[in-house]
């Protein structure tokens, strides 16, 4: 089908930025859900608050746009009631990690059944450049003018340790590796993490010098690498891209049915 | 018949807030009378002054506390000293008279029965010191038919424990009415 | 059926006419004084093939329920003050989005921790204006056990006419009181199911395009129309708009679904109104304490008469008004600092307007009321 079919047309220009990541994020998201041959109907997008929240407007899928840091809470409210539909939750890094911290370790621990992306751009876009848990130390920001002292979360370790059954990592300028995790996410059954690295040209890179959309895709580049490859012995400041955690763990709702078996004794 | 406002009190995990259900299922479910109960309680789940009210009456109860109770029921010292000055003048007062030292100062009928060392005689369990003591209450007021009680204890208790919760119940009857 | 007559808690209550209104899911957080709503929900939805959810917070329940709904569910979340709190924001969220859904909050004292386990009818105010911006809100309360189901049976059906969150502000005392309930059985009661849209699939289909009468007509998430849902203000088919016209149009459909309907909401009870002199307007378990004072006081021939409030919001000036015309005192009986007494004053002529409460966690009593209304009357204590 032509990405049309996909998408929203009316609700069309994006308020995404020029150069910004989640454009990228959203063609290959799209990709992966045709080249799985899903239903349209059978999909609950559902996002928070924030530049990348905006993405679920954009989809022709049942649509939930909802508070800051919520999303996961409303889709597991979702996806319990109707167990049948496929979730996906793509967030911001404040989104997920800073108010929404605790719905994210929640949804990891029971290992419901759905797919939460982490588009990753280090910092408050839609606020205007405020540091996120993700921006990590040194970096500057609106609400860093001397230098951020706060140090970031690894998503892909917190994800992990909190329980979720898949969890990967790549970055925007590796597209096409955004389309098979997607798939691979969607198909897993459990909570499933991708953090994509995303370039906020606007905000992030400017303040930190790192230049255009260009260069920071240049740098998704170079400072990147496959798991366990060769490079990352070299050189263990690359950042690892790929499928970390991948494993078969009882999924909530099927727990949950055998609760009402037991109930029903 | 005269509405019968009851205080059971005791410390947290002794049983008076179970005892008070009982009874109010008692009544409702099997007399057809109008029952409520309530219960003030600490932060603390076993221990501290627990009070459960429950007051029974054949009209329409509104106000469900038993502020000034016909009958108070004491199992511990604390609570027979935080609660026997509310007691209707000319009201009932029974205590389990290992627990509790009375003092003969309140204006009511009195009755100091050795529950606990009944139970622990004839039964060796203090868990149904409650029941013990739901059955002297029984016997004392005629409230509810003894047989109700039992009923509600059938529906309530787990089969191995029906019998000395039975039992219980009516070594409480016998220390009333002896 | 003797097997319809219960002996059991306030907080019990709510979960059986929940269920009987046709409750399928569940999502709460310990809290007392309403824990045993969130623990018999734990028991009872799987019995009857429905979904419990345990959240990590007051915020994700009422997340969920919301989730829920918009899956067809009917949905209720269960908390007190603190966790109230927590729930403004999902709140909001679902005056916005119009998300049918029921908030039940068993009140304690507070303000802050408070007093967990003492009774207190502190929450009125934060039912009315707590979560941020302009806003109507259903709020409703009870007394007794019979009551509470019929109220809770009645807040899931205004939640499915108006589309909108439902307040159940009960309180400790009705929470954890047991007391006879007779069941009502199956069909007694009127239910109002969910309005879905009679629209074809392939048809564009605005979800938030009201009818001639104000309702809007639902499509479940997982059926033929997708369509976008946002606690944004929104267009006709649930897209953001910062539209003048359009946000106009909707603030006004917002408040005016519910403010324009107070006399087919509202709910309340009367006794011996017609000659009273003095009334006592009150609510929840102090209609009780006042309810005591009433029944004994007519026995000596005192023209004394009670309203009571079971809807609190939308307030009923124009019921109180009609109501208390005749009556010299009209003296408000709650568990707070003069919440509900405020909007009455508003109603009448404030001079003739008394407050009788009680702030200290503990739950107010009949001799309270006699003592204070023999000063009200000028006759000393």
């Amino acid at each position: 089908m032509p990405v049309k079919d996909y998408i929203r047309e009316r609700f069309f220009p994006h308020i995404w930025c020029s150069g910004c990541g989640h454009g990228i994020i959203l063609n290959n998201m799209l990709r992966a859900v045709e080249e799985l041959d899903m239903d349209k109907s059978d999909i609950v997008m559902v996002s928070g608050i924030g530049c990348s929240a905006r993405i679920s407007g954009y989809v022709d899928f049942h649509t939930l746009h909802t508070l800051h840091g919520r999303a996961l809470a409303f889709a597991t409210g979702v996806k319990m009631s109707q167990p049948k539909l496929k979730l996906m939750v793509p967030m911001g890094d404040g989104d997920a990690l800073a108010i929404g911290g605790n719905h994210f370790i929640h949804a990891a621990r029971r290992n419901i059944d759905m797919t939460a992306i982490v588009m990753n751009n280090r910092i408050y876009g839609m606020t205007g450049g405020q540091f996120s848990p993700l921006s990590g130390y040194g970096t500057l920001a609106t609400t860093a003018p001397y230098s951020n002292i706060d140090h970031n979360f690894d998503v892909v370790a917190l994800a992990q340790a909190a329980g979720a059954s898949f969890v990967a990592r790549t970055t925007t300028f590796h597209a096409r590796q955004i389309t098979d995790l997607i798939k691979q996410a969607i198909e897993h059954r459990g909570f499933s993490v991708i953090e994509i690295l995303s370039q906020c040209p606007t905000y992030f890179s400017r303040k930190n010098n790192m230049g255009g959309q260009i260069e920071m895709m240049e740098w998704y580049k170079n400072n990147t690498t496959r798991i366990g490859s060769k490079a990352k012995q070299e050189n263990p400041q690359l950042i690892e891209r790929g499928i970390f955690v991948q494993r078969d763990m009882p999924e909530y709702c099927d727990e949950y049915d055998k609760v009402i078996e037991a109930a029903q004794k | 018949m005269e509405r019968l406002r009851i205080v059971f009190s005791g410390s947290g995990g002794q049983g008076v807030i179970t005892a008070a259900i009982i009874l109010g299922e008692a009544a409702v479910l099997h007399n057809g009378l109008n029952a409520v109960q309530s219960q003030s309680y600490g932060p603390e789940a076993r221990g501290g002054a627990t009070r459960a009210d429950i007051i029974i009456s054949d009209s329409t109860i509104y106000f469900p506390k038993a502020n000034q109770p016909n009958l108070l029921v004491c199992l511990t010292q604390e609570s027979y000293v935080k609660y026997n000055p509310a007691i209707r003048p000319g009201g009932m007062l029974l205590t389990d008279s290992r627990y509790v030292t009375v003092q003969k100062k309140v204006d009511a009928r009195q009755w100091e029965l050795p529950m606990y060392e009944t139970i622990m005689d004839k039964i060796k369990n203090p868990i149904v010191l409650n029941i013990c003591m739901l059955g002297a209450v029984v016997a004392l007021t005629e409230v509810v038919e003894p047989e109700s009680v039992l009923k509600v204890l059938a529906d309530r208790i787990p089969p191995a424990f029906l019998d000395i919760n039975n039992q219980a119940f009516e070594l409480g009857m016998d220390l009333m009415k002896a | 059926m003797p097997d319809l007559v219960k002996f059991i808690q306030g907080n019990q209550v709510v979960v059986e006419a929940a269920l009987y209104a046709g409750l399928d899911f569940y999502a709460g957080y310990p809290i007392t004084p309403s824990t045993e709503i969130t623990e018999h929900m734990a028991t009872r939805l799987p019995q009857i093939g429905g979904k419990f959810l345990q959240m990590e917070d007051e915020i994700s329940s009422i997340c969920a329920i919301i989730g829920a709904s918009l899956t067809g569910h009917k949905v209720l979340t269960a908390t007190s003050g603190p966790g109230y709190s927590l729930m403004q924001e999902g709140l909001g969220y679902a005056i916005m989005a119009e998300i049918p859904c029921v908030i039940v909050n068993v009140q304690r004292g507070g303000p802050s921790t408070g007093l967990p386990t003492g009774p207190s009818q502190g929450d009125v105010s934060q039912a009315r204006h707590g979560t941020h911006g302009d806003h109507a809100i259903i709020v409703m309360t009870a007394s007794n056990h019979q009551d509470i189901f019929e109220i809770t049976v009645e807040a899931f059906n205004l939640a499915e006419t108006y589309r909108t969150p439902v307040i159940l502000l009960f309180d400790e005392v009705v929470g954890h009181m047991r007391e006879k309930i007779i069941l009502p059985e199956k069909g007694k009661l009127p239910l109002v199911e969910r309005l879905r849209t009679s629209v074809k699939k392939g048809v564009d289909y605005h979800p938030y395009l009201p009818r001639e009468d104000g309702r809007l007509p639902m499509s479940d998430f997982g059926s033929e129309h997708r369509y976008n849902v946002t606690g944004l203000a929104h267009d006709m088919w649930g897209f953001p708009t910062s539209n003048p016209g359009v946000v106009h149009g909707l603030m006004h459909h917002l408040v005016d679904k519910i403010n324009n309907r107070v006399y087919t909401i509202e709910k309340h009870k009367e006794y011996y109104l017609e000659d009273a002199r003095t009334i006592l307007i009150s609510y929840g378990a102090s209609a009780r304490s006042a309810l005591h004072v009433v029944e004994s006081r007519r026995r000596r021939g005192e023209r004394l008469g009670l309203l009571e409030l079971q809807t609190l919001w939308p307030f009923p000036f124009g019921m109180i008004r009609e109501k208390c015309e005749n009556a010299r005192y009209v003296v408000v009986v709650e568990m707070n600092m003069g919440q509900i007494l405020e909007p009455v004053k508003m109603s009448l002529p404030p001079d003739k307007v008394f407050l009788i409460n009680r702030v200290d966690g503990v739950f107010i009593t009949p001799t309270d009321i006699r003592n204070m209304l023999r000063i009200i009357h000028g006759k000393g204590v």
